[in-house]
């Protein structure tokens, strides 16, 4: 029985590829592509769930806010600075020669048209995530009139861009859009 | 390790020469599970099953901790965030029916391996330390499984709670005071819950330790094998890699194939709907058992109706209950026959098919609601399931006439062993 059991020498051991060498790399590879292909939820289950995802936009009544004035609103689970710029705010961010900032844009690239008075910024330090000072009543505002970021004082102007400190980049100003003259959609 | 002609890991890579001056591990995993570890060359289907527990181990240890990220143990928010993995994780739903089903694998796995243990008298010496360490972990894996069943907090899970945990107060004077201690108050709330989550964390981490020591306790002997007969020469075993782990893989791919078909079409199969209503305190569902693979000492616990002497009922049944298993760690030193394997022990193999049934029927008896003809049958089944072990393997291991053992696994396999013969008669050489 056993001898009968015994493969033919000449296929076993000649050169070149064996067809036991095609039936371990078939199975080999079909184990290693289903291991693989569990990893999939494996990690995908850390991503953001359906309900969070849920809460990716919020609207907000801004038609109490007076000028001079902000408002932090929450957007997905993170402050939002609404704030309604005075003329003299207008003009001082306007004066500023965009090219001699660390990330340069303009006041009207960071606002809607029309609606320039309305600056919307996310209230994150792009440096390590702080929430600035300077939305609230009597907050301090910082040298240039913005945002000052009390970890690690990084000083925003007034219309929310790095002017000094560690942060790299302006406040981030978030997808939004005016769907009244009193209420902001963001996200 | 166990034999004399096991192969010695051998790195030639310069690097791998470096890592085993340093820290040998892969040479304890060569030795453990490569070609350094001499296997009986006759192993059947039946030894797949310990490495299908170890690996269903590892599934609801990655599941398990996964769900944990996203699951809260506070019975207010319990049952909500375990809706909450079914609808709003990414793959939430797959990672909980993988987790609740994998429970089942794991238990259809170890019953499968106890039960072969019993046919093919694993738990004899030089084994016992595997099987008493084998008992421990099956002990530990009702505690976690029962403990896991209460989380999701649904009607099954209160009541579960509920009654496993009564069960101690039939113990006399201590009872009820051991019962509210292990509760946390006065019927399961959330201080029960946070300990029973924290507990079926803990658990799973603890049988992996176990089963440490089970195996290494394996590896001191090696594996048993169909015939019993222990391994003499080189000729009757081969390395574990290749032969078994590509025989072990094969069976693997078969169980996954069972498992996920139950996961993605039948999650809910072997679950109880109520367990899909939050739990409330104020009403038991009309027909409350346990999870199916309790099933049969629940049958035993409820065989036991009236007192016994001074014993009450519910005391009675309680012990039974625990005894059913307790009985195991005495199996090495009941079954006194020197033959190991069933095949050879022609009238040990007929009541072993009987246990097999009996175990079967107590089974369907602890799934079927209390009525008095399941209590009937479950008495009878209950009274022979200890016969079995306490009376009927004693006296066949004494009266028994087993059948011719072969010389050796060499012998049994290929009809004639080249080798034994000049071992047995040296004259011939």
């Amino acid at each position: 029985m056993a001898e009968e059991a015994i493969i033919d020498p000449a296929h076993e051991s000649g050169e070149g590829v064996r067809r036991r060498d095609f039936i371990n790399i078939a199975a080999v590879s079909f184990a290693g592509a289903g291991g693989i292909a569990v990893l999939v939820p494996l990690i995908s289950q850390m991503a953001p769930s359906a309900d969070v995802l849920a809460e990716s936009s919020t609207e907000i009544d801004i038609s109490a806010i007076q000028p001079g004035q902000a408002i932090k609103a929450v957007w997905r689970k993170q402050p939002v600075f609404v704030r309604n710029l005075t003329a003299p705010e207008i003009k001082e961010a306007d004066a500023v020669p965009v090219a001699s900032l660390r990330d340069p844009q303009s006041l009207s690239d960071r606002t809607k048209a029309g609606k320039t008075n309305w600056l919307i910024t996310m209230g994150v330090c792009t440096h390590l995530g702080c929430v600035p000072l300077g939305a609230g009543e009597g907050e301090v505002k910082g040298e240039f009139g913005g945002y000052f970021c009390p970890c690690h004082g990084s000083v925003y102007d007034t219309a929310a861009r790095i002017r000094k400190g560690p942060a790299p980049k302006n406040l981030e100003v978030p997808p939004y859009e005016f769907t009244s003259d009193t209420v902001v959609k963001i996200g | 390790m166990s034999f004399p002609w096991a192969k010695e890991y051998n790195p030639s890579q310069p690097f791998m020469v470096w890592l085993d001056e340093k820290l040998p591990l892969p040479r304890f995993v060569y030795n453990a599970i490569g070609a350094g570890y001499p296997v009986p060359r006759n192993l059947n289907y039946m030894w797949n099953f310990g490495i299908l527990a170890g690996f269903a181990l590892v599934l609801q240890i990655v599941t398990g901790v996964i769900l944990a990220m996203h699951y809260a143990a506070n019975a207010g928010v319990a049952f909500d965030s375990v809706e909450h993995i079914m609808r709003d994780v990414n793959w939430g739903w797959a990672l909980r029916y993988a987790h609740a089903n994998g429970a089942s694998a794991f238990f259809v796995v170890v019953y499968t391996h106890i039960f072969r243990g019993f046919f093919y008298s694993s738990y004899k010496a030089p084994r016992e330390m595997i099987w008493l360490l084998g008992v421990v972990i099956f002990l530990l894996m009702m505690a976690t499984a029962f403990m896991g069943y209460v989380l999701p907090w649904g009607q099954m899970s209160f009541w579960g709670a509920k009654v496993i945990t009564g069960l101690f107060s039939a113990i006399p004077l201590i009872g009820e005071p051991l019962q509210q201690w292990l509760l946390g108050g006065f019927a399961p709330d959330n201080a029960a819950l946070n300990r029973f989550f924290s507990l079926h964390f803990l658990l799973p981490f603890v049988i992996l330790g176990v089963i440490i020591l089970h195996v290494w306790a394996l590896h001191i002997p090696g594996s048993s094998n169909p015939t019993g007969v222990e391994v003499k020469t080189e000729s009757d075993t081969v390395p574990f890699h290749p032969y078994y782990t590509a025989k072990d893989g094969f069976g693997l791919g078969l169980f996954l194939l069972i498992y996920f078909a139950v996961v993605f079409f039948a999650p809910n199969a072997l679950g109880h709907p109520d367990n899909y209503i939050a739990a409330n305190p104020l009403s038991t569902p009309a027909h409350i058992v346990p999870e199916w693979y309790f099933w049969p000492f629940y049958a035993i616990l409820r065989a036991f109706t009236a007192d016994f002497f001074f014993i009450p009922a519910k005391l009675m049944g309680v012990l039974a209950m625990f005894s059913a298993i307790l009985v195991w760690f005495f199996l090495p030193w009941l079954d006194t026959s020197p033959v190991r394997s069933g095949h050879y022990r022609p009238l040990f193999r007929k009541f072993f098919y009987l246990i097999v049934i009996d175990v079967l029927v107590l089974g369907y008896c602890g799934g079927s609601p209390a009525e008095t003809k399941y209590v009937l049958i479950s008495q009878i089944g209950a009274t022979y399931y200890f016969l079995h072990f306490l009376v009927i393997l004693p006296i066949v291991s004494s009266i028994e006439k087993p059948a011719p053992l072969p010389f050796s696994i060499t012998e049994s396999v290929l009809g004639k062993d080249e080798g034994a013969v000049l071992t047995a008669n040296p004259a011939a050489a």
